[in-house]
C-alpha cells in the first residue's frame, strides 16, 4: 500500500475547489492528502470551524463524498452512530456492505477542549473511524483565539501581550499521548510537508480495525501571521525544531518516523510567525528558554518511549 | 397534498397479551419490537429502567438493534443523529437533567428534519437536585421542533412510542418525535397493559427508507451544512409546515392504529365534558386523578368535566377552543413554571390558543405536583372549588393557584 504520487495525479478529487478558506491555509491540502491516500469513498463528519463553514455553504457544497455537520463538539459521536447504522442496515440486508472509511475532519479546538469528553467516549467504545485533527493551535473560525493545544507565550485575541502577561501563560495539552492512553489501534501524530509520512499513516489508519486518530498539525497563515506562501515551510520547521515530532503509535509500540538530523533551535520557529514576535524581545528571553526545554524534554521523552 | 395511508390492509383487530409491567419496561419491550437500527442512550433516574431492560434484549439477541452506550445524554442524541443520518431508524431516551443536557443538539435533530425517537421519562430540574416527576424537561423543548405526545398511563406510552415512530417517519412530517410519560408514576409503576405480537408492530410500523442517507456514497449529500440569512429562514419555516402537517399525521395514526387496538387516541382526550360547566386541562399521568375527582363532583350535582392533552406539539388549539370555549370557567393545571412569565406553561399555551379564537372563558392557572409532590384528589377539589367561587363571583383574572403547597 504505498503511495505514489503519479497514480494520486490521476485520482478524483474529494474536495472540489472553490470553497472559501483562506489562501494558504493548510486544511483543504490536509483534507485532498487524507481522501486521496484512502483511495475509497469516505463518510465525512465534521465538527464547527474553519473547513466547515467554509465548504458547505448552502446550497453550495465542496465535497464530492458524503459528509455531516452536527455541532462543535460531537463529530466523533456522530460518525460513530453512522457507523453504527452502517453495521446494523448491513445485517438486516437493507443496504449492500461498501467498501466505505468513515472519517472525521475537526480542529483542535473541538479536539483538545470542547469535544474531548465525546472523543474519549468513541474511542472507547471501538467505533471503526479516523478521526483527523487539524490542529491550528487555537480557535481560528471565531478569530484566534487561544486553546488547549496553543502553546506557552503565544500571541492570540484572548492571550494577548500586555503588561502583565506575555501572551498565553500555559503549556499545551499532550493530546496525543492522551489519545495513545486509549489503547486504540493507531495513534499518529504528522504534518502535511511531509506528505508522504502522512498520508502513508492515513492508510495505515484507515487498515485499522478499530478506531484511529491523526493529529495533523494544520499551518493558519491568518492566525499565525506569516505569509501564505510560507505553511509549508512553517510547517516543516515545526517537525525540524522537534516541536512537532513525527510518530506513531502502532498496537501500542511507539515508532519515531523522522529524526531531523540537525535539530533546529525553537527560535527558529518563533522567528518565523508574527504571533511569536513579542518573545523576541529581551524581556521575555525566559520564556523561550522555557519554551526550548519543555520541547527538549518532550523530545527526549519521545524518544525513550520509542526505544531509540 | 394527500397524505399517505400505508398498511390499510391492517382492518383487523389484533389480540393484545395481557401484562403487568412498569412503563419503562413496557416502552422497552416497544423499543424492541419497532426494531430500531441504532439506540444510543445514557442512563438516568427514572429512565434508567430502559436502558437496563433493552441492554438485557440485546444481550440475547432478541433485537439485531446496534446499542450505543454513550458517556453522556449530549452524546446520545448525538450518536442519534449521526445514525438517523445514515438512514437508520434511530432511539433514545432520557429524562430531566438529561434532556437538558441534549438541548443543543434538539435542535440539530429537527433542523436536519431527522425521525428520531425519543421516551422522555419526565423529570424535574435541577437545583435543587430532585430526581420525581414534573414537566420542567418537557415544557424546556417546546420550541425545539419536535412533536410531543404524552402518556397518561403505561399503555398509553407503549401505545405512543409505536405510534411515535408512524409519525416521525412519515414523509410529510420528517421530525423527531418525543413520546413522554411521568417519571416514577409511569415509569416505576406496575400496570396492567397489552401488548400487541411482535409481527402485528413490525407490520404497523414498517420498514423505514430514508429520503437521503450519507452512506449512499454514490449519491453524495451534505447534511447540516452552514445556513445564513439568505436561507435559515425558510428552512425554519419549512420545518413550522412539516409540523402543521403533523397535526392530521398524528390523529390518522391514531386512527389506524385503534383500527388495529381498539384502543383509539386524538390529540386531546374530554372527559364528561357534553354539559360541563367548569373543567380543567391536564397533560401526564394526573388524569386518572382528574377523572375520579369529576365523577366525585358528578355525583354532587356539580356539572365537571376535564380535558386531558395527549399531543403537546403540534398544539391542539382548534380542538381545545371547540371544547372549552363554551364552558364557564376553565383551569389550566400546569406541572411546570415559567417565573415571571406571562402565565405557566400550559395556561399560555392554552389561554392564547383560546384568546386567538375569540372564545375564551374564564380561565385560571394552577400549578401542581413540583418535583414529585404528590398530587392528592382534595388537591384538585379545591381547584373545582376555586373555579366555581370564581364564577360565581364573576372574579377577573386573578394569581395562579399553587395546590399542595406548604405556604
Amino acid at each position: 500500500m504505498a503511495v505514489i504520487l503519479r497514480e494520486l495525479t490521476t485520482q478524483p478529487e474529494g474536495l472540489a475547489p472553490g470553497h472559501g478558506l483562506c489562501p494558504g491555509c493548510s486544511e483543504s491540502v490536509v483534507v485532498r492528502q487524507v481522501l486521496h491516500a484512502l483511495g475509497k469513498p469516505a463518510v465525512v463528519a465534521l465538527a464547527t470551524g474553519c473547513l466547515e463553514v467554509s465548504t458547505t455553504r448552502f446550497p453550495y457544497t465542496s465535497w464530492q463524498t458524503s459528509v455531516v455537520h452536527n455541532a462543535f463538539e460531537n463529530a466523533a459521536t456522530t460518525i460513530g452512530g453512522a457507523e453504527a447504522a452502517y453495521t446494523a442496515m448491513v445485517r438486516r440486508g437493507a443496504i449492500q456492505p461498501r467498501d466505505v472509511v468513515f472519517v472525521v475532519f475537526a480542529g483542535d479546538g473541538a479536539t483538545y477542549d470542547i469535544g474531548l469528553q465525546w472523543l474519549s467516549g468513541a474511542l472507547e467504545r471501538g467505533h471503526r473511524f479516523i478521526y483527523v485533527c487539524l490542529n491550528n493551535e487555537g480557535y481560528m473560525n471565531t478569530g484566534i483565539q487561544r486553546s488547549g493545544a496553543t502553546m506557552l507565550g503565544t500571541w492570540t485575541t484572548t492571550t494577548p501581550v500586555g503588561k502583565l502577561a506575555p501572551g498565553k501563560l500555559t503549556w499545551r495539552k499532550d493530546m496525543t499521548g492522551i489519545i495513545a492512553s486509549h489503547h486504540i489501534p493507531y495513534v499518529a501524530q504528522a504534518a502535511p510537508h511531509a506528505w508522504k509520512d502522512f498520508m502513508t499513516k492515513v492508510q495505515r489508519a484507515g487498515s485499522a480495525e478499530g478506531p484511529s486518530f491523526l493529529n495533523v498539525l494544520a499551518p493558519c497563515n491568518r492566525g499565525w501571521r506569516y505569509e501564505a506562501r510560507n505553511t509549508m515551510r512553517v510547517s516543516q520547521l515545526a517537525v525540524e525544531t522537534c516541536l512537532w515530532p513525527l510518530y506513531e503509535v502502532d498496537h501500542g509500540t511507539w515508532k519515531l518516523d523522522y529524526r531531523p538530523r540537525n535539530k533546529r533551535p525553537v527560535t527558529e520557529w518563533l522567528q518565523s510567525q508574527g504571533r511569536f514576535a513579542h518573545l523576541l524581545r529581551p524581556e521575555n528571553h525566559a520564556i523561550v528558554e522555557e519554551i526550548q526545554q519543555r520541547v527538549d524534554g518532550e523530545w527526549e521523552h519521545l524518544q525513550q518511549r520509542c526505544q531509540e | 397534498m394527500a397524505l399517505v395511508t400505508r398498511h390499510s390492509r391492517l382492518v383487523k383487530e389484533v389480540r393484545g397479551t395481557p401484562v403487568a409491567l412498569d412503563g419503562a419496561t413496557l416502552v422497552a419491550y416497544a423499543m424492541r419490537q419497532v426494531r430500531p437500527d441504532v439506540v444510543a442512550a445514557y442512563p438516568i433516574t427514572p429512565q434508567t429502567v430502559i436502558t437496563e431492560a433493552f441492554s438485557e434484549f440485546v444481550a440475547n439477541g432478541e433485537v439485531e438493534t446496534e446499542f450505543i452506550q454513550t458517556e453522556s445524554e449530549h452524546a446520545a442524541l448525538s450518536a442519534c443523529i449521526g445514525a438517523s443520518a445514515a438512514g437508520g431508524r434511530v432511539q433514545t431516551a432520557t429524562s430531566g437533567p438529561g434532556l437538558a443536557l441534549m438541548w443543543e443538539v434538539m435542535y440539530v435533530a429537527s433542523g436536519n428534519r431527522l425521525p428520531i425517537v425519543m421516551h422522555l421519562c419526565a423529570r424535574a430540574l435541577s437545583a435543587p437536585l430532585n430526581i420525581l416527576c414534573d414537566h420542567s424537561d418537557v415544557m424546556g423543548i417546546r420550541d425545539a421542533g419536535w412533536v410531543i405526545l404524552l402518556a397518561e398511563t403505561a399503555q398509553e406510552a407503549y401505545d405512543n412510542a409505536i405510534q411515535a415512530v408512524r409519525i416521525a417517519e412519515h414523509p410529510e412530517v420528517m421530525l423527531p418525535v418525543a413520546s413522554v410519560m411521568d417519571g416514577f408514576i409511569t415509569t416505576h409503576g406496575v400496570e396492567r397493559s397489552e401488548v400487541l405480537p411482535d409481527e402485528a408492530v413490525a407490520e404497523f410500523v414498517g420498514t423505514y427508507r430514508a429520503p437521503y442517507s450519507i452512506l449512499d456514497v454514490a449519491h453524495p449529500v451534505t447534511v447540516g451544512p452552514l445556513d445564513f440569512h439568505d436561507f435559515y429562514f425558510e428552512h425554519k419555516r419549512q420545518q413550522i409546515e412539516a409540523m402543521e402537517r403533523a397535526r392530521e399525521v398524528v390523529c390518522q395514526v391514531a386512527e389506524e392504529y385503534g383500527t388495529l387496538t381498539g384502543r383509539c387516541y386524538g390529540a386531546v382526550e374530554p372527559y364528561r365534558m357534553e354539559d360541563a360547566e367548569v373543567a380543567t386541562l391536564v397533560i401526564g399521568s394526573v388524569a386518572g386523578t382528574l377523572r375520579t375527582v369529576v365523577d366525585d363532583l358528578r355525583r354532587q350535582g356539580i356539572r365537571a368535566g376535564m380535558v386531558k392533552l395527549r399531543c403537546f406539539r403540534p398544539f391542539p388549539g382548534r380542538e381545545l377552543a371547540a371544547l372549552l370555549g363554551g364552558v364557564g370557567v376553565v383551569g389550566i393545571l400546569d406541572r411546570s413554571i415559567s417565573p415571571g412569565g406571562a402565565g405557566h406553561p400550559l395556561f399560555t399555551e392554552v389561554s392564547s390558543a383560546l384568546c386567538q379564537r375569540g372564545c375564551a372563558p374564564r380561565m385560571r392557572s394552577f400549578v401542581y405536583g413540583l418535583g414529585g409532590r404528590t398530587p392528592a384528589p382534595a388537591q384538585f377539589r379545591q381547584a373545582y372549588g376555586d373555579l366555581l367561587a370564581d364564577r360565581q363571583l364573576g372574579a377577573e383574572a386573578s394569581a395562579p393557584v399553587y395546590l399542595g403547597l406548604r405556604e
